[in-house]
């Protein structure tokens, strides 16, 4: 893109842009880390920086609004600006609810652990599907580091196979239920967490949404995963 | 602002404004002044009873298009148009064309404000006793009207008689406006409005061009792009004589088709 008349509107836009990223980043690591304790490679002190992370990502969100916010009042961004820019505070408000999310499957996982007879589902259905959303968020964040609409295009493709994954664990959740109710506690415990993994996948295509609109000029929310597909390819 | 919806697509394939009539026609327009080419090949329509602005830098055009749709550039010897501007399917660059009925029908304000000097009731019975015999009672008629169609008449009502010139720049511009539309012109033409004026004065005049649109069609070149984008219902981008790109305003200041344009609007301009 070439550059604004106006350099200092340039080095605002990449502050924001850049912000992103690095929100987007500690998310990352913040949900590798929550998949290691969901693995059981981790242990009660990860949580505590779970913990931790997450305001520190909650406080990235409130700057990059503010960010935000300064640039539609000073410079009354247009066009690809004025997308970027509100496309930023989708993003940033999904890349928040994900820490949160996060968070969840973290402490649930801790509460959850040595829970037999679903401790083997635990670490491999759900695990599988927390691993399938994390490299959901991966590329969507790279999509949009990238401005590259074909890999959202992918990502949003993708979010129906962590849908499936999650009803499939609920499935079997409910099949354990069903033959011995003492599982019903840590089971639901499960439940909520394969949901918060599901509301992942969501964010995650939310976010690559958000870059078709940056780039395309279309909102392509509710449309369907080949729609969107047909869309993109058209130049 | 439109943000074009994918899901919705299928269900309303139209979207946007309701279709206008075109009101203006131009069609394969070439300027000159002297040898030197000014407009390259516009082709579009003015669309009746809204609002089209013209925006891009400096030199590059847009006040020659305007000047082209009253034929007020036939002042000055050196200086023609080649092409066609049909008003209501007539061709006003046709030889044998009133000018004086032409810019009766299509009324011009300018960049700073011009009143003559003499009273305010006086700058628009001017104009009028040019083309109509009224009354005493039917021209203070049609002063307040077009006093009240300028959004003028309640700061204007006590002092008919004290001169224009004494008015703040904002009023001048709005007295103008009412001289313009005193005549009852089909087109109003604005150079670049609001360009010697405050922001108040700004935005009374930008409500007022709203209310205009009910009875006018209205063309604006404008230097302010967010002017363009509040006020207009379409807008053309040009650069270096020619249209490069034309549509609906909502559209061209959200995803403008042509690179060009979303640079130039972006404040990317080199």
């Amino acid at each position: 893109m070439t550059e604004h008349t106006h350099k200092q509107f340039d080095a605002e836009m990449e502050a924001i842009r850049s912000g992103v990223l690095s929100m987007g980043g500690l998310v990352e690591t913040q949900l590798a880390r929550a998949i290691a304790v969901l693995d059981e490679n981790e242990d009660h002190a990860a949580l505590d920086q779970v913990g931790a992370v997450e305001q520190q990502i909650n406080q990235m969100q409130m700057t990059i609004d503010q960010q935000c916010s300064q640039v539609i009042a000073k410079r009354q961004p247009a066009a690809i600006d004025l997308r970027m820019i509100l496309t930023v505070t989708k993003i940033v408000n999904d890349l928040e609810r994900v820490g949160d999310e996060i968070k969840k499957v973290a402490y649930k996982a801790t509460q959850t652990r040595g829970a037999a007879p679903l401790t083997r589902m635990r670490a491999f259905d759900v695990v599988r599907a927390a691993q399938h959303a994390q490299s959901m968020l991966q590329m969507a964040l790279d999509a949009f580091a990238r401005l590259d609409v074909a890999a959202a295009a992918e990502v949003i493709g993708r979010d129906e196979e962590v849908d499936a994954a999650f009803q499939a664990i609920l499935r079997q959740l409910i099949s354990y239920m069903m033959e011995d109710p003492r599982t019903i506690t840590s089971a639901l415990e499960i439940v909520f967490i394969a949901k918060s993994i599901e509301r992942i996948g969501d964010h995650a295509k939310n976010i690559a949404e958000a870059v078709v609109q940056v780039v395309k000029g279309i909102d392509v929310r509710h449309a369907s995963a080949e729609q969107i597909r047909a869309e993109v390819a058209e130049e | 602002m439109n943000v074009e919806t994918v899901a919705a697509r299928a269900e309303t394939p139209t979207q946007g404004l309701a279709p206008a009539m075109p009101k203006m026609s131009i069609r394969n327009l070439d300027f000159f002044y002297g040898r030197f080419r000014a407009l390259k090949n516009i082709n579009l329509d003015v669309a009746e009873r809204r609002v089209t602005a013209f925006i891009g830098p400096s030199g590059c055009g847009k006040s020659t298009l305007l000047r082209t749709l009253n034929r007020m550039y036939s002042l000055y010897p050196g200086q023609r148009a080649i092409g066609e501007i049909l008003l209501d399917g007539d061709d006003i660059l046709a030889p044998g064309v009133d000018i004086n009925m032409l810019r009766a029908k299509v009324g011009m304000v300018f960049q700073k404000p011009t009143p003559f000097p003499m009273s305010i009731y006086d700058n628009i019975a001017f104009g009028v006793s040019l083309y109509e015999n009224l009354s005493g009672r039917a021209m203070d008629e049609r002063v307040e009207w077009a006093l009240t169609k300028a959004a003028m008449w309640d700061e204007a009502k006590d002092k008919l008689k004290q001169s224009g010139m004494a008015l703040s720049g904002g009023q001048q511009q709005r007295l103008c406006i009412a001289r313009a539309v005193s005549v009852k012109p089909e087109v109003l033409l604005l150079d670049e409005p609001t360009s010697a004026l405050d922001p108040i004065s700004t935005a009374k005049i930008e409500e007022l061009i709203t209310e205009l649109k009910e009875d006018y069609t209205i063309a604006i070149v404008t230097h302010n792009m967010q002017q363009a984008a509040r006020v207009s219902d379409f807008t053309g981008y040009m650069y270096l004589g020619e249209l490069v790109e034309f549509g609906e305003t909502d559209q061209i200041f959200l995803k403008p088709k042509r690179k060009a344009t979303e640079d130039y609007i972006t404040g990317r301009f080199g």
